[in-house]
């Protein structure tokens, strides 16, 4: 059991090789294989990493929705401790979106931001589980923080939703300054496809294994916690 | 049963008097810089009126929500109060009705000193502002009901309300703003009736899930 705690296993291990040759990969595609694109340029090139990771933030957050609602359920510690990783990584991923976007807006649309619909949800959303994490580290009482986390992991998720709907009336009724249509449509070679394909399983696994990895963190730390109680108990 | 806990709250207010009128002084106190932040002179203030009341308002409530359970808190008053043969449910509904009352006070207050400072005229297509108010108190105070509840135990408290209730709440200021827009130029909701549907979804669905996990924040 003790051995346990501080060996990788054989599935973290295949995990860790897995993500690791897929980084090198997305890496070798983004910087060597993909064709510049004709409009844009070389700074096309951020947009394999810039969509891959928005669509990992959504998985993150939508991770940190569920286990939120188990953990409530059936009062749980791990998934209260999934659905804290989850969130901590996920306000990370959401945070490097928040980069990638505007070092890619500037040059190509002049303007490091616009309140454009994607861009504002993004940024509540990123807001909503950064309050999200300073409300566990402010709660009193630990537990009473997992709770709390967890009504705010559900409510968020809820919202979403009506949040970006709202938002997107808002820009389409006032005049948009900006057309450009980011990603997707543009991708017609298939080695563009390819890329994105493999950047978006490098960036997945990358954070498949750090969810892992932080999950066990917060696991060590609770037993920590626990053996401090008791001797502190005991003495 | 829930009236009983709503004319508490009610009557503690009328006796000691202490949330009333801190609301509206801090109305009128934001209505009054906002008034300094536009050049009377110009348009400009005309146009930003609708986003001058919203603002204004939203402080005014989330500072108002702060206070929702500041008279629970002494005399071990909670306690008392989850004790009592109540089911949690009906302990929140009877919280937000009674913040949903001061709240719809202080907004109708807040409107009519707002007619005055920013001369809006009032016409047959004003009722978009005083529904899309009422809808917006009416989600505030659930929402903001279940994260008081929240944000009185954690430090920092006072920060915390407007942390975890403002970005949550950005589809009712949108909306409240839009249809604002449209009433002081004196024109029909048209395409922004939109708006008051979106409105009235969010606060459906707000209180129903406040109301359900509600009994997880006060559970212990």
């Amino acid at each position: 059991m003790a051995r346990r705690t501080h060996r990788l296993s054989g599935a973290e291990r295949a995990l860790a090789a897995l993500c690791g040759a897929s980084m090198v990969g997305a890496i070798a595609a983004i910087f060597l294989y993909v064709p510049t694109d004709r409009i844009q340029g070389i700074v096309q090139r951020i947009f394999y990493i810039h969509v891959p990771l928005a669509l990992v933030t959504f998985l993150a957050f939508g991770i940190t929705a569920v286990a939120s609602a188990l953990y409530l359920w059936r009062n749980e510690p791990k998934w209260d401790r999934l659905a804290y990783a989850s969130a901590e990584l996920g306000v990370l991923y959401c945070t490097l979106v928040l980069i990638t976007g505007p070092i890619w807006a500037k040059p190509i649309w002049g303007t490091w931001w616009t309140w454009d619909a994607r861009l504002t949800t993004t940024l509540i959303l990123w807001l909503i589980y950064v309050a999200y994490l300073m409300l566990r580290n402010l709660a009193t009482d630990p537990e009473q923080g997992s709770r709390y986390a967890a009504v705010l992991g559900i409510v968020g998720a809820l919202d979403i939703p009506i949040i970006n709907r709202s938002v997107y009336w808002w820009r389409t009724i006032h005049p948009a300054v900006l057309v450009t249509r980011e990603g997707g449509s543009g991708l017609t070679d298939p080695r563009m496809q390819w890329t994105l394909a493999v950047a978006f399983v490098a960036v997945l696994l990358l954070f498949l294994w750090l969810v892992q990895v932080r999950t066990r963190q917060v696991n060590l730390q609770a037993r920590v916690d626990s053996l401090e109680k008791t001797i502190l108990e005991s003495a | 049963m829930i009236w009983d806990l709503i004319k508490k709250d009610l009557r503690l207010e009328w006796r000691a008097r202490e949330m009333l009128p801190a609301f509206l002084l801090m109305g009128l106190l934001s209505l009054v810089v906002f008034s300094f932040a536009f050049d009377p002179a110009r348009p400009v203030r005309r146009e930003a009126a609708p986003g001058a009341f919203w603002v204004a308002y939203l402080f005014t409530a989330v500072y108002g929500l702060g206070r929702a359970f500041v008279a629970e808190q002494q005399n071990d008053a909670w306690e008392g109060l989850l004790l009592s043969p109540v089911d949690r449910g009906i302990i929140f509904l009877s919280k937000a009705c009674s913040t949903l009352i001061y709240l719809l006070l202080v907004s109708c207050i807040l409107i009519g000193l707002f007619t005055l400072f920013f001369d809006v005229h009032w016409g047959g297509h004003s009722w978009s502002w005083l529904l899309a108010t009422f809808l917006a108190s009416v989600g505030l105070s659930s929402l903001g009901t279940l994260f008081s509840a929240i944000s009185m135990r954690t430090r920092a408290r006072e920060v915390m309300l407007p942390l975890l209730l403002l970005p949550l709440v950005v589809p009712l200021f949108l909306g409240g703003v839009k249809l604002t827009e449209r009433a002081f130029a004196g024109k029909p909701p048209g395409d922004d009736l939109a708006w008051l549907h979106l409105m009235i979804g969010f606060d459906v669905a707000t209180v129903v899930v406040a109301w359900v996990l509600f009994e997880y924040v006060v559970q212990d």
